[in-house]
C-alpha cells in the first residue's frame, strides 16, 4: 500500500506514479497525507484503484477518472471528478463549483454542500449531494442523474437537454426549458439504485424526492422565441 | 485571476504573529498575482494621531517631506522607514495642514490614512513586495492582502491593491466591474477622489460613501450588490471591522475558515493551509451575494 506525503512528494511525482501502473499492478491502494489544497490530485488516472486522500483538495481533483475509486476525507476545490468517464470519487466534505463538471459516466458522492453549477454540462455521470447544491447546478445536462437531498440554489437545470434532476429539498428556481416531471415506478427504482451506491441504503425516504427535466422546448429553433435571440 | 488573503484575529495573543500569518498566506497566491502585491495592516493606534502611509521613487529622500511636514504641523511628528514607504504619525487635527504640505511634493503619493491602518503596495512577486515591507515583523488585530494580475489596467503600483478611499477603509478586488466609469462619475460629485482609471478603486469609494453617509458596514455591503455590475470577490477592511462579499454569479472563487482564534479568508484553500490550527478549522466556500462581517469587540 504506497503512501505518499504531498508535503514531501509533488503532486506532478503522485500522478506520474499512479499513471505508470500496469494493468496487473498490486499497489491497488494508495493513501496520500497533506494535500494541502493542491490542484490536480489523482487526475488522469485509468486503473481499478483505491486512492484516499487525507485533507482538503484544491482544484480538479480526481479529474478525467477512469476505474478508480477515489475518496477525499476533507472539501474539495472547483472541478472535482471533473470530465470523470468511470469508477467513483466521493467527497466526505464540501464541494466548491463545478463538481462533476462534464462527467461522462461514473458516480460522484458529496457528503456535503456542493457550491454553483454542480453538474454543469453533465454527459452521463451519475451525482448524489447528501447537502445542497449552488446555483446553475445542472447547467445544460445532457445525460445522467444528479440526486440532492438537500437544496437546490437558483436556475436549477438551465437549458437542460436531458439528464434526469432529483431533490428532495426546496428548488429555488427552475432554469429555462426546465420542469418538475412526474416520478413513475423506473424512476423510483433508479433513485433507489443511486441512494443506494451513495451508501445511503435505506435511510432515505424517495417519496420526498421530486423529479425535474428538460421539457424539450429548446431543442430545436421555434420561430415563435425570435424575440428571445 | 488575482489572489485574496484576509485575517481577521479573534484571540488578541497572535496579534504579533499577524504579519507573519499573512505573508505566509501570500505566498501561495503569487501563482494567481505575480506582478504585483499590496496589504493593509491594522496596527496599533496612538490616542490622537492620525497615520499618512506615504510611497515614494525608489531612493527617494523622504528627508525634506519630514521637514515640511514639521514645518506645517510642529513637532510631534514620527515616522517609521519601510523601502518605498513611510509611516508618518502626527496629530490627528493637523490632517488638512499635513495634507496641504504633502500636497508640494509631486513624487510623493499618499497610499492610504487612518488611526490603525497602514498600506503597502508594489510591483514585484509577492515574496518580494513583504520582505521589502517587513510585513513577517507586523502586528495588529487584522490585515488584508492582494496578490495581483492585471487584467483591466496597467501593471503599476498605483494599480496594486488594497484600494483605500476612505480613513481606515480598504477594498481589494478579484475580478472586474463593468460599470466603474459610469459610477466613478456619480462619485466624484459626491465629493469622493480617485487617484487612478481602477475600476476596484470605485468600488472601494462606494463603500466610502455609504459609509460617510451612516451606513454600516454591513449596510454599505448590501447596497453595493445592487449597484456594482460585473464579478467581484471583495475583502474589506474598516479600523474595527472586516467583510466578505461575492456577487451573486459567484465566479470568482473564495473559501473561508474559522475558529476560536482567528476568521481567515483566502482565494484558494492553499492560503490557509499553514494558519494554526486550520486542520481542526471550520472550511466553508462563502455563499454569493451575502454579506458576511465581523467586527472587533
Amino acid at each position: 500500500m504506497p503512501d505518499i506525503d504531498l508535503a514531501r512528494s509533488s503532486v506532478r511525482e503522485l500522478n506520474a506514479g499512479l499513471h505508470a501502473l500496469s494493468a496487473e499492478t498490486n499497489e491497488t491502494h494508495w493513501r496520500v497525507f497533506n494535500p494541502r489544497g493542491q490542484h490536480a490530485i489523482a487526475a488522469g488516472l485509468d486503473r481499478p484503484l483505491l486512492v484516499e486522500i487525507d485533507g482538503h483538495v484544491g482544484y480538479y481533483c480526481a479529474g478525467m477518472n477512469k476505474q478508480a475509486t477515489i475518496i477525499v476525507k476533507g472539501n474539495a476545490g472547483q472541478g472535482i471528478a471533473e470530465n470523470m468517464m468511470s469508477g467513483k470519487v466521493w467527497v466526505k466534505g464540501d464541494a466548491s463549483q463545478a463538481a462533476g463538471a462534464t462527467g461522462c459516466g461514473g458516480m460522484l458522492v458529496i457528503d456535503g454542500n456542493a457550491s454553483a453549477r454542480c453538474g454543469i454540462s453533465m454527459k452521463g455521470i451519475d451525482i448524489v449531494v447528501k447537502g445542497s447544491v449552488g446555483h446553475l447546478s445542472a447547467f445544460m445536462a445532457q445525460a445522467g442523474n444528479l440526486v440532492v437531498l438537500g437544496d437546490s440554489g437558483e436556475a436549477l437545470g438551465d437549458s437542460i437537454y436531458e439528464a434526469r434532476l432529483y431533490v428532495r429539498g426546496k428548488v429555488h428556481s427552475l432554469g429555462a426549458d426546465c420542469v418538475e416531471k412526474t416520478m413513475e415506478d423506473r424512476h423510483k427504482a433508479d433513485l433507489r439504485r443511486l441512494l443506494d451506491a451513495a451508501g445511503l441504503n435505506g435511510e432515505v425516504d424517495i417519496g420526498e424526492f421530486r423529479r425535474y427535466g428538460s421539457a424539450r422546448k429548446l431543442y430545436h429553433f421555434h420561430i415563435d422565441n425570435v424575440g428571445s435571440y | 485571476m488575482c489572489g485574496i488573503a484576509g485575517l481577521f484575529l479573534k484571540d488578541r495573543t497572535l496579534a504579533d504573529d499577524l504579519g507573519a500569518l499573512l505573508a505566509g498566506m501570500l505566498t501561495p497566491l503569487s501563482d494567481r498575482g505575480p506582478d504585483s502585491a499590496g496589504f493593509a495592516v491594522y496596527g496599533s493606534e496612538t490616542p490622537g494621531d492620525l497615520k499618512f502611509t506615504l510611497r515614494g521613487p525608489e531612493e527617494f529622500d523622504f528627508d525634506p517631506v519630514l521637514k515640511s511636514l514639521r514645518a506645517a504641523v510642529g513637532e510631534k511628528v514620527t515616522h517609521r522607514d519601510y523601502a518605498t514607504h513611510i509611516v508618518v504619525s502626527l496629530p490627528a487635527d493637523r490632517e488638512a495642514l499635513a495634507r496641504q504640505a504633502l500636497a508640494a511634493f509631486a513624487k510623493v503619493a499618499i497610499v492610504g490614512t487612518g488611526r490603525r491602518m497602514e498600506i503597502f503596495k508594489e510591483v514585484g512577486l509577492p515574496d518580494d513586495v513583504s520582505r521589502r515591507f517587513r510585513l513577517h515583523h507586523m502586528s495588529g488585530t487584522h490585515a488584508i492582502g492582494h496578490t495581483r494580475m492585471a487584467t483591466e489596467s496597467e501593471v503599476t503600483t498605483e494599480g496594486a491593491h488594497p484600494f483605500t478611499t476612505g480613513a481606515d477603509q480598504c477594498l481589494v478586488h478579484n475580478g472586474s466591474l463593468s460599470n466603474h466609469n459610469a459610477l466613478r462619475r456619480e462619485l466624484i460629485k459626491q465629493g469622493l477622489t480617485f487617484q487612478t482609471k481602477n475600476d476596484s478603486e470605485v468600488a472601494a469609494g462606494f463603500i466610502t460613501s455609504k459609509l460617510r453617509g451612516g451606513a454600516s458596514l454591513e449596510e454599505a455591503m448590501e447596497s453595493s450588490l445592487g449597484a456594482l455590475d460585473g464579478f467581484y470577490t471583495f475583502v474589506i477592511g474598516t479600523k474595527s471591522g472586516f467583510g466578505v462579499l461575492r456577487d451573486a454569479i459567484a465566479c470568482k472563487p473564495a473559501v473561508m475558515a474559522e475558529t476560536d482564534r482567528w476568521v481567515a479568508f483566502g482565494t484558494e484553500y492553499r492560503a490557509l493551509v499553514d494558519l494554526p490550527g486550520i486542520a481542526s478549522a471550520r472550511v466553508w466556500e462563502p455563499e454569493p451575494a451575502r454579506v458576511y462581517r465581523w467586527e472587533l469587540h
